[in-house]
């Protein structure tokens, strides 16, 4: 049985989602940056540049293999080529971690390209807990489970995100990945308190931190409605909530993930200075 | 009121469908904006892959009809897999029979250089062999001898000008296409896929050796238009042969 406590050999310091456009910047003046994550169907190809570059920069910094197509929370079975994909990339990149998300994106061989939210319902306990175990047995180490960006509820749930999450570490002994902006998307959305999220959450399981930006709509009521897009800056409401965080859980692996209208390497320096500088107020 | 995964696809995948019951906002109530946002998601980013995939066929139908094209494109070929590198293999038959654009001839060849393109690029790494090494084979071993082929190598034969209007599309001074049948040759030498004009019949000749068909067999494939030397040269130059045996 894996420990869900044991869950990451990230260093705890500022982390970047890899953009091929920024391989010089990072290899020539990465600053604080410690550590890259890279979106695993990337680089499954048989070769090339992608590859190429990946070796060379799994020679100089410890990599995140982060899946977004898995599709953990499936009522189907998982796809057996794409575990089999995401194991030979694994075996031989042999990561500092490997995580993926708690959500659904293919239904009868068909693969939507996002992350679909789930009811939180022992049924679907069992079935994501079933397809946790079958992960790590198949790719022979322990994962990280996202938790999910929330636009909407289902009637049908009977437990909290938090309590799910929890269950699901004590039962696979995965990890979790804790997306502070998506703590915070979601609790807008579902008009719930991001901080007591954090204080329900179990912190002690949290191998890496996720911080990225998101949009702002509203919904028919004119209730807020933020997107999670990967495609701004973090916002100070968000920073704010990671400084809560780390209070509590100390010093974390942190990630800026900025995914759609990439920024100039300078823009990403920023955000990852300043997430050094959240970091050094938990470091003694 | 549990809502399926087939009952949430079929009503992502419609937007005049109703939300599913049990679908709901922080206050119970019906949550359809909500629920649009995974459908714009999923249309967004599907035709967004397409978009990266053809940009040359976004250039010669221009940015509105491509997103209108790709959202039929994403009803009728989801991608089956989560590898969005290689989404769109159906593209090139699909603009052959689509209504408004199957009169442009053209046009599917151009969508199979960009699939041929794309496939190359993450194509298996290849150790080429030295250009010279041809020369030092004994003249009389020449045509029985067989040649391992790059995985990047591919070839596209059309009735149209394609090698042309590619460039033409992708290069700043691209001579303007002449109407003419063209085929082009895609080889990778380092990590770029570059694209060669080809004699039409030089496809078959290299598509042979591709199958493991010795010189002599492939030279006898192709008719007397093609220079079995300039296209031996051409893969030798280009890394495209990785052994001969």
């Amino acid at each position: 049985m894996l420990d869900a406590t044991q869950n990451s050999s990230l260093p705890a310091r500022p982390g970047v989602g890899y953009k091929a456009q920024h391989y010089s910047d990072i290899m020539e003046n990465p600053g604080p940056l410690g550590w890259l994550e890279i979106h695993a169907e990337n680089y499954m190809g048989d070769g090339g540049r992608p590859i190429a570059q990946l070796r060379h920069l799994s020679e100089r910094f410890p990599i995140s293999v982060h899946g977004v197509g898995l599709s953990i929370g499936g009522e189907g079975d998982l796809d057996a080529d794409h575990l089999d994909r995401l194991k030979h990339l694994v075996s031989w990149l042999n990561p500092a971690s490997f995580s993926e998300h708690l959500a659904w994106s293919t239904h009868d061989s068909h693969f939507f390209n996002d992350l679909l939210p789930l009811p939180y319902t022992p049924q679907t306990l069992a079935r994501v807990a079933a397809h946790i175990n079958q992960v790590q047995d198949t790719v022979g180490r322990q994962m990280l489970l996202e938790n999910p960006s929330s636009y909407l509820a289902f009637a049908e749930s009977t437990m909290s995100e938090t309590d799910f999450l929890r269950e699901l570490t004590q039962q696979t002994g995965c990890g979790l990945l804790l997306d502070v902006n998506n703590v915070f998307v979601s609790a807008t959305n579902l008009k719930t308190s991001p901080q007591a999220y954090i204080d329900d959450f179990p912190l002690e399981a949290v191998g890496e931190v996720h911080l990225g930006g998101h949009d702002e709509d509203a919904d028919e009521t004119g209730a807020p409605l933020l997107i999670d897009s990967h495609g701004k800056a973090v916002v100070d409401p968000v920073w704010a909530l990671l400084d809560y965080t780390l209070a509590r859980s100390g010093p974390k692996p942190l990630l800026i993930e900025w995914d759609t209208d990439v920024p100039a390497w300078s823009i990403l320096a920023e955000e990852i200075a300043r997430a050094d500088r959240a970091l050094a107020l938990v470091t003694s | 009121m549990t809502v399926t995964q087939a009952a949430f696809k079929a009503a992502m995948l419609d937007p005049a469908a109703a939300v599913p019951p049990g679908i709901v906002n922080p206050d119970g109530a019906a949550a359809s904006k909500r629920f649009d946002v995974y459908r714009n998601n999923v249309a967004v980013s599907l035709s967004d892959a397409l978009e990266t995939a053809f940009p040359v066929i976004r250039k010669l139908v221009g940015d509105a009809f491509f997103r209108a094209m790709a959202g039929v494109y994403i009803r009728k070929h989801p991608p089956k897999t989560p590898l969005m590198m290689f989404y769109g293999d159906a593209m090139p038959d699909f603009i052959g029979r689509f209504e408004p654009t199957k009169s442009i001839g053209y046009m599917p060849d151009i969508a199979r250089i960009e699939l041929a393109m794309r496939h190359a690029y993450h194509a298996a790494d290849a150790s080429p062999i030295k250009p010279e090494a041809l020369s030092t084979l004994a003249p009389d071993a020449l045509m029985g001898a067989k040649m391992r082929i790059a995985p990047a190598t591919q070839t596209v034969i059309s009735n149209y000008p394609i090698h042309a209007i590619y460039l033409a599309n992708t290069q700043t001074d691209a001579p303007k296409p002449v109407m003419q049948p063209e085929a082009a040759l895609i080889t990778r030498a380092g990590f770029d896929p570059q694209i060669h004009l080809i004699n039409a019949a030089a496809t078959t000749c290299i598509e042979a050796l591709k199958s493991g068909q010795s010189l002599g067999q492939a030279m006898a494939t192709a008719d007397d238009t093609v220079d079995l030397g300039a296209v031996l040269g051409l893969l030798l130059a280009q890394g495209a042969v990785t052994e001969i045996y």
